[in-house]
């Protein structure tokens, strides 16, 4: 019995284990920071703050992630839990200049 | 210009492919055109009403009501492109069979066409807003060379119209006995890769949890940036890191709707033995 009992005991612990926020801001067209380090194996909760009055798409390959942010506006975006690695992102309406990455570790 | 020119070709091609496909699946129906039309009009009104609005829908929801949106849109798109093939799998072969005169056929088709002009309404919904948006924007930014932008959209734009006409073009090619079958195969890959999607937005919008991540990365054997690797997730849904509940959201969209054609291929066969 406390074999199946312990387990299920387990399961709140996990859902509710905080997220770990990170934040990043878009001006000029360019991510600050541009190399963002985040802990592995966690759900991370990324803020992007867009200070520019364009519009900006989040894009990850690496990171399948996509996301349009308004001008002036602000987007949450959940990844992970990720393996250790380098995950590049871009923005993609300005990809010259808006670059970085997260560095998972 | 070149780069503006990829961007709305890459934000136009997939409504482009699926408007290819469903105007080749849907060749025999009559009154197609003008569904076709209405769903195209639809989407485009919409997609400037959306992207006027994206700031808002991005708030809902504490910032992820853009990812709750997307999986809407997606989760209605699915559904039809489901129900399309499980209707095409009982009338599909008597409507090409009987392409003149097919009275009763065309009748009970303006349901699923309505369906289809809903469809492709949501689709060029979701990627036409993404380029109101992007056009709006260089359009407040002010640089210069504005104009030649501009006109790289206008050439992005071409050149998905241009892409998906080809896709249809290929399709009416196909003889009619195998037509069905390919259409309906494309757009059964098409519905399980829509529904892979879906569950990475919500992943992504924390709503459901991810299970294995990603459960196989195939990233350098065929990247999803490529041509290929864009074409096929285009197609079938290709993804080279895909998280475990995008695989079974996709396994078990095929294997639904795989079962409702062949539920309704069967029935067309008791109650019509002699079109068999």
């Amino acid at each position: 019995m406390k074999r199946v009992i312990l387990p299920l005991l387990l399961i709140p612990t996990l859902a509710l284990a905080a997220d770990v926020e990170h934040r990043i801001t878009i001006s000029n067209h360019q991510f600050s920071p541009a190399e963002l380090r985040v802990p592995a194996g966690k759900k991370i909760k990324l803020v992007v703050q867009n200070r520019d009055s364009t519009p900006e798409e989040f894009e990850s390959h690496s990171l399948r992630r996509e996301k349009v942010i308004p001008g002036n506006a602000t987007a949450t975006i959940y990844v992970g839990p990720l393996a250790p690695g380098k995950y590049a992102f871009v923005g993609e309406f300005h990809e010259k200049t808006a670059r970085g990455v997260i560095v998972a570790e | 210009m070149l780069g503006s020119a990829i961007i709305v070709f890459r934000e136009t091609l997939e409504a482009a492919l699926l408007i290819g496909i469903l105007a080749a699946a849907t060749r025999n129906l009559s009154g197609r055109n003008l569904w076709m039309s209405a769903g195209i009009a639809i989407g485009l009104v919409g997609s400037l009403m959306v992207a006027g609005l994206t700031e808002t829908i991005s708030q809902l929801a504490e910032g992820t009501g853009q990812e709750l949106f997307n999986a809407a849109v997606l989760g209605i798109a699915v559904l039809m492109l489901g129900w399309h093939n499980i209707w095409m799998a009982r009338h599909g072969r008597e409507a090409a069979r009987e392409a003149k005169a097919m009275g009763q056929a065309v009748t009970t088709g303006q349901r699923t066409m309505s369906a289809l002009a809903l469809l492709i309404a949501f689709a060029v919904l979701r990627e036409g807003s993404e380029t109101a948006l992007f056009l709006y924007g260089l359009a407040a930014a002010n640089n210069t060379g504005q104009s030649s932008l501009l006109a790289g959209g206008i050439f992005g734009l071409a050149a998905g119209i241009v892409v998906g006409w080809a896709l249809y073009a290929g399709l009416a090619r196909i003889p009619i006995r195998y037509f069905f079958m390919v259409t309906s195969a494309l757009i059964l890959l098409l519905a399980a890769g829509m529904a892979g999607q879906m569950a990475r937005f919500l992943v992504q919008g924390d709503v459901i949890r991810p299970l294995a991540s990603p459960l196989w990365d195939t990233s350098a054997i065929l990247p999803i940036d490529s041509v290929l690797g864009r074409f096929m997730h285009l197609l079938a849904g290709y993804e080279a890191r895909p998280s475990g509940i995008e695989v079974l959201f996709y396994v078990l969209t095929l294997l639904m709707i795989l079962a409702g054609m062949h539920w309704s291929k069967r029935r067309s066969r008791i109650y019509s033995p002699a079109t068999t």
